[in-house]
């Protein structure tokens, strides 16, 4: 050995990926192991500092990630083996990728010599990836391998987030190379995101928000992702102009759902009110959100009045969709911040009495409204039922996909950023299991509950395998109709009712299921037990499956068939046959 | 049907396609072209011309400049959405600046006898493209020029015994003292 072995920044890769994510100030990890990251986990083994939690499966590592990021803002790491273990990571990253959530990914992959050579387990990881990552490496030699990690973290967490994945080949994890912690002095080449908007954007937008007569402001899950202070900007931008406030799903907490100027969730199944400010208003600030098909309906037709203000960090996402007149690209706190003093020095709070009054029109529609029975749970009582258990309390919600998402959204009024975990742009079924796994390791102490589905949480059902070895007293609050409900809603709207493949045969016993995993099974029929149950389940401190079987053909409503505009909402009250009939005309095309 | 039947569909616009030169700096890493051309196939843009060479080795640089078509709208995007890649340095539009200079080379190997090969030559002659290997049946020209211009030389070579062509793309470089 030469003198550098007493060099402390002398190390295998395997140590430095370890280094890495110490100092990265990273406490919990998500892995699987295999062939090529065994030289990993062994430096795992041998320290305290970074806490690897097993999943069942590596998919499931990546939306305990992305639970674990979504609800802290700090990054998720992921730690998988090449090949399969890396084939397994694609959907999480996607997921994170459409939905901009900071993930890093660690794979391994076959020694450098045996690349190309359809080694055992060996895949393209970087090449399959590629689409579905913000960027990401091979690193073929171990002195470059701070260096990237560094960056990957930078990456992952700067600008707009989103998934990066670093692959690793067994021999640099051997090799012993130079380390060098993250200095504040490494800047990006190719890669500087503008944080700061444009001061003459940032007047013409207040020029038009003080002259406004029917405004809204439409946020998204980019408010979450900046941080505490645009969340608080966005509160007191709501209280100092007195405007409307609507959101996207992936937005959800970032203004209160008690406040006095919230509409609800707007786009495909959002509020009326909600979709018909954005209609009818004169202007729409848009603030980290990304007029996504969902959300505008028929572009042709979306909010056709209005002069739009977009802020985004991405300049991808600006006339993307849909046109708008002041776009400002940058951070949307520091943007915020600027409108709100350039609002305040050189505005006043503009009369919007008639506009308001209009909205407590539209309000007065409930369009949420639902009918609730004594013989069987409505699954949108089901959802306020859990909502009323919990409300006050320290609550994380997670979601599958499909209509009890959307119920969620809809019912579980959301006070808090950061409380909301869901799939938005991929629409995961499979998500939210896993993800509680990974909001219960950020906040031991916290209540978790993912809302699910009886089709969603047996895509990733493995992990509560990981829940029970963790003690990671997760609420898996099935909303059990026998049904893949949504496809079955489609189906039912669009397709004769012809119910193809959309139910399910034979559901497991989830009681059962809940015990063999060595956790709690509860179950419930009756609406008059709801309540208990759902306390019960609150005070078990240990994983619980909870099979709350709910009226079978419930449909969400309100809803936008898509490709109608916002002002063509179809009504609970309205959705008889032969109103969705016609509501739906055009035909088997939507999607 | 009047009206889009989806969201998924509504792309209805007929806004007039266009063609722009947009000249990418990159960070010459591993993988990067199939960065940019992943982002093309990925998102369904048209890539017409597509060139790429290391420009500065030391600071490990290379230009790609890509010839591709679509409305205003979509053009707008394909410069956003490669200017946002993480190796990716810059990305000009030189057709919007107006003041740009386009170059292709292009190798045409032409085959014939008598009259034909006469005329070849002249054409060549014409277009100023060189004779860079003869033999008593063929010929090959090299000719440099924008694009317009090779087309027609080609096609001109085409009855007179046209065997095969390669051509570099599009080059593009914008006029007067300043770089990109």
């Amino acid at each position: 050995m030469s003198d550098k072995s007493h060099d402390p920044n002398q190390m295998t890769g395997a140590a430095m990926i370890v280094r890495a994510l110490i100092d990265h100030g990273v406490t919990d990890i998500f892995g699987y192991p295999g062939g090529a990251v065994l030289p990993i986990y062994d430096e795992i083994f041998q320290q305290s500092e970074v806490q690897h939690i097993l999943v069942r499966h590596e998919q499931g590592a990546g939306h305990a990630a992305e639970g674990y990021a979504r609800s802290t803002g700090k990054p998720g790491v992921a730690l998988v083996t090449s090949g399969p273990g890396a084939t397994n990571m694609v959907t999480p990253l996607t997921d994170a990728l459409m939905d901009s959530i900071p993930l890093v990914c660690i794979s391994g992959q076959v020694p450098t010599h045996l690349i190309g050579n359809d080694a055992f387990q060996e895949c393209d990881t970087v090449g399959i990836t590629r689409p579905c990552t913000k960027h990401n490496w091979l690193v073929r030699d171990v002195n470059d391998l701070a260096k990237v990690l560094h960056e990957a973290f930078y990456v992952a967490t700067s600008g707009r987030p989103g998934p990066v994945l670093v692959d690793v080949p067994k021999d640099v994890q051997f090799a012993t190379g130079t380390y060098h912690p993250p200095r504040k002095s490494d800047v990006h080449r190719s890669y500087a995101p503008r944080v700061k908007g444009d001061a003459t954007q940032i007047r013409k937008a207040v020029a038009l928000l003080a002259n406004a007569k029917r405004p809204v402001i439409y946020s998204g899950g980019g408010v979450i992702n900046s941080g505490p202070d645009a969340t608080k900007l966005l509160r007191e931008l709501v209280e100092v102009t007195g405007f409307p406030i609507t959101s996207t799903l992936m937005g959800l907490g970032a203004y209160p759902a008690s406040g006095k100027n919230w509409l609800g969730m707007l786009g495909m199944h959002g509020t009326y009110e909600a979709n018909m400010t954005m209609h009818d208003c004169d202007v729409m600030l848009c603030v980290g959100a990304r007029f996504d098909d969902r959300i505008t309906g028929r572009v042709d037709a979306f909010s056709p009045g209005s002069k739009k203000i977009h802020i985004d960090i991405d300049p991808s996402s600006i006339n993307k969709n849909i046109r708008v007149d002041v776009p400002i690209i940058g951070d949307c706190g520091n943007i915020l911040g600027d409108i709100l003093q350039v609002f305040k020095a050189e505005a006043k709070k503009p009369d919007i009495k008639s506009w308001w009054q209009q909205i407590a029109q539209w309000r007065a529609r409930n369009s949420l409204y639902y009918k609730k029975s004594n013989d069987v749970i409505l699954p949108q009582h089901a959802i306020q039922s859990l909502f009323e258990a919990t409300r006050g309390k320290d609550t994380y919600i997670t979601t599958e996909v499909g209509q009890h998402q959307m119920w969620a959204a809809q019912f579980y009024g959301f006070e808090e950023p950061h409380r909301w975990m869901t799939s938005g742009g991929l629409g995961t079924m499979g998500y939210g299991l896993p993800a509680a796994v990974g909001v219960q390791v950020a906040h031991p102490d916290s209540l978790v509950i993912d809302i699910a589905g009886d089709a969603s949480v047996q895509m990733t059902m493995q992990e509560m395998s990981t829940a029970v070895q963790y003690e990671l007293p997760i609420k898996i609050f099935i909303l059990n109709n026998q049904y893949m409900g949504m496809v079955r809603q489609w189906q039912q709207l669009l397709h004769g009712n012809r119910l193809s493949h959309s139910y399910s045969e034979a559901l497991p016993d989830f009681v059962k299921l809940a015990e063999a995993y060595g956790a709690v099974g509860l179950q419930v029929h009756k609406p008059v037990d709801l309540e208990g149950a759902i306390k019960e389940m609150i005070s078990v401190k240990r994983p619980v499956l909870f099979d709350c079987r709910v009226a079978a053909l419930e449909n969400c409503f309100p809803m936008i068939p898509s490709g109608k505009a916002h002002n063509e909402m179809l009504l609970p009250e309205q959705a008889n046959d032969e109103a969705t009939a016609k509501a739906f005309a055009g035909g088997k095309a939507l999607v | 049907m009047n009206q889009p039947a989806s969201a998924y569909f509504i792309e209805d616009r007929h806004d007039p396609n266009e063609t722009h030169t947009l000249a990418v700096l990159v960070q010459n890493e591993p993988g990067v072209l199939a960065r940019v051309i992943g982002l093309f196939s990925g998102r369904g843009y048209n890539i017409e011309s597509l060139t790429v060479s290391e420009t500065e080795a030391q600071k490990h640089l290379s230009r790609i400049t890509i010839v591709t078509t679509g409305t205003p709208m979509v053009i707008e995007q394909i410069k956003h959405q490669l200017d946002r890649m993480i190796p990716v340095y810059r990305v000009v539009d030189m057709t919007l600046t107006k003041r740009s200079i386009e170059r292709e080379l292009a190798m045409v190997k032409v085959r014939g006898q008598g009259e034909h090969r006469v005329e070849a030559l002249r054409l060549a002659d014409a277009f100023r493209a060189r004779v860079i290997d003869a033999t008593t049946e063929s010929f090959v020209f090299e000719i440099t020029g924008n694009t317009d211009k090779i087309n027609q030389f080609i096609d001109l070579m085409r009855p007179l015994g046209l065997v095969e062509v390669s051509r570099t793309g599009v080059a593009a470089i914008g006029r007067g003292p300043e770089g990109m």
